[in-house]
């Protein structure tokens, strides 16, 4: 009987890391991606992989594009064990997205207000044919402009509180929690919730969103707002004290609107569900805002009977960094599992009394 | 070889080695209690091995000699990628010789030969909650463990003797540590348990992607959960290692052919290939 030893293994690693590297590479003769054009081309898929990867750095998050062969997770993958081993010096004070430089602002819930409506940079009206001229690389004719007006646009809630129709912000967090620092424990609190969302799969925040739109946890939703544009981030150095800019990020918020009953203790009123994320990802925006309030079920006394409202199956299996390892370890061995499998069925089979 | 550019020793930062620390100092104190901790994100995918290399990471030190395993072989892949990471970012010595090792990084199995009192042994472990499949909730499962409210995983065992006349489980086989905290002991083969009772070394538990963090300190009681009437009890191919013909070792079974030709050999190579040395041969072997 001939048996060859599984030896190897080392060499069998270089070199299938060598053939990665060529495929990633594919055909010399065609030239080879530059990080800068991905950053400038393919922002949609910079912007996600920011928001996954928990980092807000498009030079990198394009390096991890191009070394991913655009596979994104595995981009956010390569953001997050990059993220994790840099020093925190800072924490930065709330953003104000009041003060935003608006590329986009809409609301479904009133035609017209204050600081209008702007569609933006959108795919929306677009009528989904392929356009071959981009084949050729055809420039596009410069946008139109407008100027600015300048003023801080409000948000839509802003509208709707003065009359008490809307619930008011929580009392503010003194420090929010950090899921990367701190493990989950549940009851979890909203602000590790929205942090889980933020960080979460784009694909499992869809699907979540969209079950609660089909009756799984229903909440009546409306758009209340939905704004993507330049935020500037602040901190605010103990040895200053005051806040000084540090930089602008890209961000996309959703305020959603939701049909409310009232409770014992709370009159009726329309409650909210948010969300954030980073650069321009409104779809993950507005799921994640569906998800935060159908999470809110049993604080607002509703009964908790659908996927979205189980707060530790979303938040558990919210990130896709954790689910594609474990997913992806089954192809690691499990030699000595399925060996004590083997002899347990055998055993039971032959308790059974079935032949061989 | 030293530590790659960049990074500190092992990897991660003294802060977070800190804290790694003391998670384990906890769960030292409290054997078989999941204790917590801010697991972090790792070079490594979850599911790969990222709580072990987090405990190894915080624990190991200049002099260790570090060993890894992967279903009890040095030359899995992924064993071999982790012995590389630590090679690589802290520039300790490796080795596969399992008396040799200070310090064993191991994934499904622990080795044949007992260990001793200056070793640790380091498991990476998928699923830390024993009840996890029968509870899925962590809330609750918590307050089981906190109440010692076990009865849960007998009515299971005891569902399966009903059924099949005797426990269907035959790894991550569940036992009770130092008489008070139900204990998953990773994906080892229940063969491997008796192992665990009382050991020389210290026995330490990293779940990454599940965020917690325990141990079996040296000596400590395990107890693989029974009944009296069906005493726990370990299986093994009953054949012997093809190549060295160990009898008691616990082996893997490889294909040999198509017609159904099979090739039984131990699953720890490090015992393998010392028996091997030392002269004994199997009936598949050839004399070293």
């Amino acid at each position: 009987m001939a048996y060859v030893a599984v030896k190897g293994g080392e060499r069998a690693i270089d070199n299938a890391h060598a053939w990665l590297a060529a495929t990633r590479r594919g055909d010399p003769a065609v030239t080879d991606l530059g990080i800068d054009q991905i950053r400038e081309q393919l922002g949609r898929a910079v912007d996600r992989v920011m928001a996954e990867g928990s980092l807000y750095d498009p030079e990198l998050a394009a390096l991890a594009i191009k070394q991913a062969q655009g596979d994104l997770i595995e981009a956010a993958f390569l953001l997050r064990a990059y993220r994790t081993t840099l020093p925190r010096f800072a924490h930065s004070e709330p953003v104000d997205t009041a003060a935003m430089a608006i590329h986009r602002r809409i609301s479904a819930v009133f035609k017209d207000l204050p600081g209008g409506q702007v569609l933006g940079p959108t795919y929306d009206y677009t009528h989904r044919l392929l356009d071959f001229g981009l084949e050729s690389g055809d420039v596009p004719p410069p946008p139109a402009e407008a100027p600015v007006d300048g003023g801080p646009m409000q948000r839509v809630n802003d509208f709707l509180k003065h009359e008490g129709l809307i619930e008011a912000d929580g009392p503010a967090h003194e420090t929010p929690g950090d899921l990367t620092r701190e493990p989950l424990s549940f009851p979890a609190s909203r602000d590790v919730r929205l942090q889980a969302l933020a960080r979460g799969d784009e694909g499992f925040l869809l699907a979540m969103g969209y079950s609660t739109q089909r009756g799984y946890g229903g909440s009546h939703p409306f758009a209340g707002e939905i704004r993507m544009g330049t935020v500037k981030i602040e901190i605010e150095p103990a040895e200053l004290g005051f806040a000084i800019d540090i930089g602008d990020v890209v961000l996309t918020e959703c305020q959603m609107v939701n049909q409310f009953k009232g409770s014992r203790t709370t009159p009726p009123q329309f409650t909210r569900g948010y969300g954030l994320t980073f650069g321009h990802g409104e779809r993950k925006a507005m799921a994640m805002a569906l998800v935060d309030r159908a999470m809110r079920a049993e604080e607002l006394g509703e009964d908790v009977t659908a996927p979205a409202q189980n707060v530790e199956f979303v938040v558990y299996h919210s990130d896709n960094i954790e689910g594609t390892g474990f997913v992806e370890h089954l192809q690691l061995p499990h030699y000595v599992d399925f060996q004590s499998e083997l002899e347990t069925i055998r055993r039971m089979r032959a308790e059974a009394g079935v032949s061989q | 070889m030293t530590s790659a550019a960049g990074y500190n020793f092992a990897y991660l930062d003294e802060q977070t080695k800190r804290m790694i620390r003391r998670a384990l100092l906890k769960a030292v104190a409290i054997p078989g209690h999941q204790i917590p901790f801010g697991s972090r994100e790792m070079p490594l995918p979850y599911g790969w091995g990222t709580g072990g290399i987090q405990v190894t990471a915080a624990v190991l030190g200049p002099d260790d000699v570090l060993k890894v395993i992967d279903q009890g072989a040095d030359d899995t892949t992924n064993a071999v990628s982790i012995r590389r990471f630590f090679a690589r970012t802290a520039g300790v010595a490796t080795t596969t010789d399992t008396a040799a090792a200070t310090l064993i990084q191991t994934r499904h199995r622990i080795p044949e030969k007992p260990l001793r009192e200056d070793q640790i042994l380091v498991y990476q472990v998928p699923q830390p909650e024993p009840l996890s499949r029968l509870e899925p909730s962590r809330a609750e499962t918590r307050r089981m463990h906190a109440l010692a409210e076990y009865g849960l995983m007998y009515v299971k065992l005891y569902e399966d003797i009903t059924r099949f006349g005797h426990v269907a489980i035959s790894y991550d086989y569940p036992v009770m540590v130092n008489g008070r905290h139900l204990m998953a002991p990773s994906p080892i083969p229940a063969f491997d348990n008796p192992k665990m009772h009382r050991m020389a070394a210290l026995q330490l538990f990293g779940a990454g992607r599940e965020k917690r963090i325990y141990a079996v300190p040296p000596y400590t009681s395990v107890v693989s959960l029974d009944f009296d009437d069906h005493p726990f009890r370990t299986t093994r191919a009953p054949q012997c290692c093809g190549l060295c013909g160990a009898d008691s070792s616990y082996l893997d079974e490889i294909v040999a052919d198509d017609k159904g030709g099979r090739l039984f050999v131990c699953s720890d190579t490090d015992f393998c290939e010392e028996r091997r040395a030392a002269g004994h041969v199997g009936p598949e072997g050839v004399a070293a």
